[in-house]
């Protein structure tokens, strides 16, 4: 058995050349031609004809059954807040869907069953025709085009060009700078504080600001907390912080959640390796981190009492809420910010201070 | 080629001129004032090519226009707004909450509109099918090497059209706000504020202030329902025209040539069978509405900053760089007091982009490496063109590790493994994974390409073993009928690379002096081209067919014997032959 | 004040340890306890009597748990440090039941966690085991069933404690077990289990006391009002029906995409494959009329 492991025959080889030649493709066979017509069932037998006839109309009768079923599901089955369900699973939605598509379906496989069966289906055969224009017409064309650039001496008036080409070029700098007034700049949101906690390395935190449970916004105690318990928190601000104490809301409340929200955790006092000049933030084994991944944002809450280790569940990025909050895995780059806790007069867990670095994603100028 | 044999119609009966009856009377009214009997002319009765992988680009083009209707009807009840509100519908859960008016409208459409909820579900199904058909239709296309000359720029619309419908299913499934499309978009926060610079100016911008402000809802419903299908209609029209331009490639195949196009006339049977396929697309997706629940907002809640789920991930197509940005390692450099974040620039601003731009350049990369500037409009099996199919396998490879790592933690549960050691796995995996796929997938190609020359030269396998006087065993092979074979033959012989040491190629042109650029041009052809099988040379094919016809006089014993089965094996027209007539 | 906080605080500490220490367990000795404990003649007297329900349970104990908890439950750790089974002192009944209840103590064989599995001790049993470990130390006992139910509340107190519980469960739950409860993916192998149809005790009792690697949710932290309001919001969600069709497993865009891709494509292209196969044909000539 020859077989052609080495690949390249002996025939010399070609540069391909920029005409389709038939020769290039089939060298070996002549082509036979399209292969003789062959009939189907319904073109000879009538009996079959008309059975696939029946068949196709059946098919769109269905399809109509299917439309009535609809309008049908349509007013029968009640949504809102008394649903009619059917095993399990609302009613109207699954007999609307269900008539939809078999009203469409059937019309689909019908047409289709139309086309295979009874439509003529001989192939027929069309010439392709060079996707370029032939050579005359370029040529035409370019005879056209040179005259046209003539007559307007763009060529000749460098001075009409260039101030035209400047001008119209100016004309994209709108374009952009019109967006200007999307938003706000970062520093002006800092300098104007339209709300509190404004500003992109702000939050609402600062000093004696109580530590409040997420929802229901009462503030914690740490006699409250035993190891290996997690709040889920906010700044106290979000629940009083608006005017005359009102709690925040809208845009305000949205903000400092986004950047405000905190996990408070208690675990043992000398599991936790305080960080450098963190060795009094923690009070009783409480430790207080910002919610915020330093990825891209994910609000993290996934807590392993066992390893302190705070996973999100974005993408995956792990902290170790006993050291710092240091990544030891994932693609975050950067620990969680910690809030310096302190219990206040009354004995509630406040903060010493604002975080002491921006919350949340990192950004150019975060340094 | 026989033209005889072609037909000028496909009707039975020939076509007569009769009184013009009521759709030419019609024709007529709209040809006085619009002229357009010299388009259609042509155009009613142009020829399509018949394949079932010709059609997978049709799935996109109707579940755009499923998406277009179903999108529709949801925007006469959807509020583009982030104004706070207290919900009080239907929707026990959930009353008295405070939330965006968008997600209580999605509440509303859910729950208080009759089939707003199919409607819903139908258009987020037909986006998924919208996305992943394009995707489907690209592979057909570059495995078929229907991208080549002169269609290198409706792939790159094609490869546009891709692009544009990834972004309108972010900028979709955003607008609910809900808990996980919140999430989604806190994300797309940090990536722009990851961005070099200019990083939270535009991010400001973005969302009109610091996140998550009050228009970004507003904004992406406007680029949702406006601009992107705007763009879309524009690129999908063009799109089309190319196509019809261009007329449909085929296989190559008896009748089939460069010069011609074989297939049934749009009018019927394309006219039928395309709009059946849409009736069947839109059919499907009203079934899995009806059956299958996807993304049930009224369970995610509102949107909260402070809230977030397990199994936080965006929509499959979004989930490759997701994948991307969960692998990759921590890394920031901090210095001069700026920061910058390659842990989630590399993946998700950087990687993407090259994935793009590496497939919309494929065409011009393939042609540019083999050097072919001919027209194509046959098709070339993916085996026959090896480096190039195992390109896209790697590709494809590549792909789909990420899209695993997407999915981590959803694998993670099921197959009871730890994502951190699926995650160590895959920083290695998409490394290596795609040169793996690259080397099998040509290796498999060219092995192909051998057993096919193998067919030629000596016939098919017919499953009968011969047993020789001496007690061997072998199968015999029997010749392939004419249109097997000629099918089979019909492809290029690839150029044989012009060799660098001389200073001219065998066709006596000179070598390219592009120094170094030529140099790598001349090493990528090499390799782009070796080890391939050439198909057998008219020379071989007779020494071939000599040594069979040997064989078939030592056979010639059990010729036309009952145990010689072959007329029965597919292979043959056995009309005037029964069973039993041996 | 402080002080007292203080020292609550400490004594709490001693109560807690790690209960997914990994540990070194032969299985072949556990299923000898296991089949010795079901099997063995029953104990004297009914459980009624406290007394005797805790002899019963410490016999228990001694034959199923000491192996890894101690002899007295003081928990045991191997020669290199390594913590076979944490103390048991202080954890209360709650733990107990839970543990046990659930199937996941004895545990079978040591890994990242200790799935849920059949029980392997009746409830009279586990009733035993749980007041023997209660009375090894002060901790949270098993809750009443008025604890968690809203058995004797108007409906309108009901709606208000499901929407309550709702965002009590957005806010802290699903984070791990996540937005229909249908657990997610921890670090190392760790899981958070699926929470949709368990019995509102265990929940209960999970919350109370932070079995294996999960936080706890002391009645300091979370009040047993929204223990209570967030069970009767899962309890809420199983009984919602699936508005829109049959659900993929609650877990999110994975499985979506997933079904957009094999079921979606895959019935398109098997239509696309339908549409261009050639139909039957027949071997007649066509007869020309």
């Amino acid at each position: 058995m020859s077989s052609h492991d080495n690949g390249h025959p002996d025939v010399p080889g070609h540069e391909l050349s920029n005409v389709p030649d038939e020769a290039l493709v089939n060298d070996l066979y002549a082509n036979p031609g399209l292969p003789e017509h062959q009939w189907r069932p319904t073109d000879v037998d009538p009996r079959a004809e008309k059975r696939a006839e029946r068949q196709v109309a059946t098919l769109f009768g269905l399809s109509a059954v299917c439309t009535i079923l609809l309008l049908v599901s349509y007013f029968a089955f009640d949504i809102g807040e008394d649903p009619d369900v059917v095993g399990g699973v609302g009613a109207s939605n699954l007999f609307i869907g269900l008539s939809l598509a078999g009203a469409l379906l059937f019309i689909g496989t019908g047409v289709i069953q139309w086309a295979r069966k009874l439509m003529a289906d001989h192939e027929i055969v069309e010439a392709r025709h060079p996707s370029a224009s032939s050579a005359a017409d370029r040529e035409a064309t370019l005879a056209a085009l040179d005259a046209g650039l003539e007559e307007s001496g763009i060529g000749r008036r460098p001075l009409v060009r260039n101030s035209l080409l400047g001008a119209v070029g100016l004309l994209g700098l709108p374009a952009v700078v019109m967006l200007r007034d999307l938003g706000p700049t970062p520093s002006q949101v800092a300098k104007d504080k339209p709300y509190p906690g404004a500003g992109i390395e702000n939050t609402i935190w600062e000093k004696g600001m109580r530590v409040v449970r997420d929802v229901v916004g009462t503030p914690i105690r740490p006699a409250d907390l035993e190891i290996g318990d997690l709040v889920n928190a906010e700044p106290e601000g979000i629940f009083n912080g608006g005017e005359d104490g009102e709690p925040l809301e809208g845009l305000a409340l949205q903000v400092n959640k986004s950047k405000g929200a905190v996990v408070v955790v208690r675990m043992e006092p000398e599991e936790i390796t305080p960080g450098d000049g963190r060795e009094n933030w923690s009070v009783d084994g409480i430790v207080c981190y910002s919610k915020i991944c330093t990825h891209v944002g994910c609000p993290i809450s996934l807590y392993e009492r066992t390893t302190h280790h705070l996973l999100c569940p974005c993408h995956q990025s792990t902290f170790d809420l006993a050291d710092s909050a240091k990544v030891v895995f994932g693609p975050a780059a950067r620990p969680l910010p910690q809030l310096p806790l302190m219990v206040d007069d009354e004995g509630y867990l406040v903060a010493q201070s604002g975080f002491t670095e921006p919350v949340g994603p990192s950004f150019w100028e975060r340094g | 080629m026989d033209t005889s044999r072609v037909a000028k119609t496909n009707a039975t009966t020939a076509a007569t001129t009769t009184k013009p009856n009521r759709a030419g009377a019609v024709a007529n009214w709209a040809d006085e004032r619009l002229g357009l009997a010299t388009a259609m002319k042509k155009n009613l009765r142009k020829v399509f090519p018949d394949h079932w992988s010709f059609m997978l680009g049709e799935i996109a083009l109707w579940s755009f226009v499923v998406l277009l209707l179903t999108g529709v009807f949801l925007t006469l009840w959807f509020t583009p707004s982030m104004g706070e509100v207290q919900y009080n519908g239907s929707y026990d859960q959930l009353r008295g909450i405070h939330m965006s008016e968008a997600y209580a409208s999605s509440l509303r459409l859910s729950f208080d509109v009759r089939g707003g909820l199919l409607m819903r579900q139908m258009h987020h199904w037909a986006a998924m099918l919208f996305v992943a058909s394009m995707m489907v239709h690209l592979l057909r296309v570059y495995f078929t090497g229907a991208f080549r000359k002169p269609r290198e720029l409706n792939w790159v619309i094609g490869s546009l059209l891709l692009i544009l419908g990834t972004l309108e299913g972010f900028t979709g499934y955003s607008l609910p706000d809900d808990l996980l499309s919140g999430t989604g978009i806190r994300a797309a926060d940090g990536f722009v504020k990851a961005t070099p610079v200019v990083g939270t100016y535009m991010s400001f911008f973005m969302f009109g202030g610091e996140f998550p402000g009050e228009s970004i809802i507003p904004r992406l419903y406007v680029v949702h329902v406006l601009l992107i299908p705007g763009l879309l209609l524009a690129l999908i029209a063009a799109h089309m025209l190319l196509l019809v331009y261009h007329k449909h490639t085929q296989w190559p195949g008896p009748g089939r040539t460069e010069h011609n196009v074989v297939g049934f006339p749009m009018l019927p049977v394309y006219a039928a069978k395309a709009g059946g396929f849409f009736f069947i697309v839109f059919g499907v997706t009203a079934l899995m509405g009806a059956l299958l629940s996807i993304n049930p907002v009224w369970k995610y809640g509102p949107y909260d900053p402070s809230k977030v789920t397990a199994g936080s991930q965006p929509d499959w197509y979004m989930g490759w760089p997701d994948g991307a940005l969960r692998i990759m390692p921590g890394l920031e450099s901090h210095f001069w007091g700026i920061t910058i974040s390659w842990n989630v620039m590399l993946p998700i601003l950087i990687l993407p982009v090259v994935m793009f731009t590496i497939v919309m350049l494929l065409p011009f990369l393939d042609a540019w490496i083999t050097g072919d500037k001919r027209d194509h409009h046959l098709l070339e099996r993916p085996r026959n063109a090896p480096t190039r199919t195992a390109l896209m396998v790697a590709l494809m490879t590549m792909y789909g590790l990420f899209w695993i790592a997407g999915g981590n933690d959803i694998i993670a549960i099921k197959l009871h493994a730890s994502i951190n050691q699926i995650t160590y796995f895959l920083r290695v995996a998409v490394f290596v994974g795609p040169v793996i796929a690259f080397v099998v997938t040509r290796r498999w190609c060219i092995s192909l390409q051998r057993k096919d020359n193998e067919t030629l030269l000596h016939g098919y396998e017919t499953g009968i073993i011969m047993r020789s006087a001496e007690g061997g065993y072998s199968e015999k092979h029997l010749p392939l009928s004419s249109t097997r074979a000629y099918t089979l033959a019909a492809r290029d012989r690839d150029p044989v690379p012009v060799d660098h040491q001389h200073d001219e190629d065998v066709n006596g042109i000179p070598a390219p002096s592009g120094g170094r650029v030529a140099a790598l041009r001349h090493r990528l052809r090499t390799l782009w081209y070796a080890d391939n099988v050439q198909k057998p040379t008219v020379e071989e094919l007779e020494a071939g067919h000599h040594h069979a016809e040997h064989e078939h006089e030592l056979q010639a014993g059990v010729e036309g014997h009952a145990a010689d089965g072959h007329q029965f094996d597919g292979h043959h027209l056995v009309e005037d032959e029964s069973l039993r007539q041996h | 004040m402080r002080l007292l906080n203080r020292s609550a605080g400490r004594l709490s500490r001693h109560r807690r340890g790690p209960l997914a220490g990994l540990a070194v367990v032969l299985l072949g000795l556990l299923l000898t306890g296991g089949l010795y404990t079901v099997f063995s003649p029953a104990q004297a007297g009914s459980a009624a009597a406290s007394e005797e329900q805790i002899a019963q349970g410490r016999e228990l104990f001694l034959v199923s748990c000491s192996f890894c908890h101690g002899q007295n439950g003081e928990g045991m750790r191997s020669q290199d440090g390594n913590q076979l089974g944490p103390s048991l002192v202080g954890v209360g009944a709650a733990a107990v039941d839970f543990q046990v209840g659930t199937g996941r103590m004895p545990m079978a064989r040591p890994g990242a966690q200790v799935p849920r599995k059949p029980e392997t001790f009746d409830q009279d049993e586990i009733a035993a085991l749980a007041a023997y470990v209660a009375s090894l130390g002060p901790g949270p006992a098993i809750p009443d069933e008025s604890d968690y139910s809203l058995e004797g509340m108007s409906d309108e107190e009901r709606q208000q404690a499901i929407t309550n519980g709702g965002q009590i469960f957005l806010t802290n739950c699903t984070a791990c077990h996540n937005f229909e409860g249908s657990g997610g993916a921890m670090p190392r192998g760790g899981f958070a289990p699926k929470i949709r149809g368990v019995e509102p005790r265990y929940i209960y009792e999970a919350l109370l006391t932070g079995p294996q690697n999960m936080p706890n949710f002391t009645n300091g932290n979370l009040s047993p009002d929204e223990k209570r309001d967030v069970i009767a919001y899962l309890g809420s969600l199983e009984d919602m029906p699936d508005y829109g069709g049959f659900g993929l497993g609650g877990l999110g865009p994975v499985p979506e995409g997933l079904a957009a891709w094999v079921l979606g494509i895959g019935s398109l292209v098997g239509a696309a494959v339908w549409i261009a196969a050639h139909t039957t044909r027949s071997t007649k000539k066509k007869v020309e009329a």
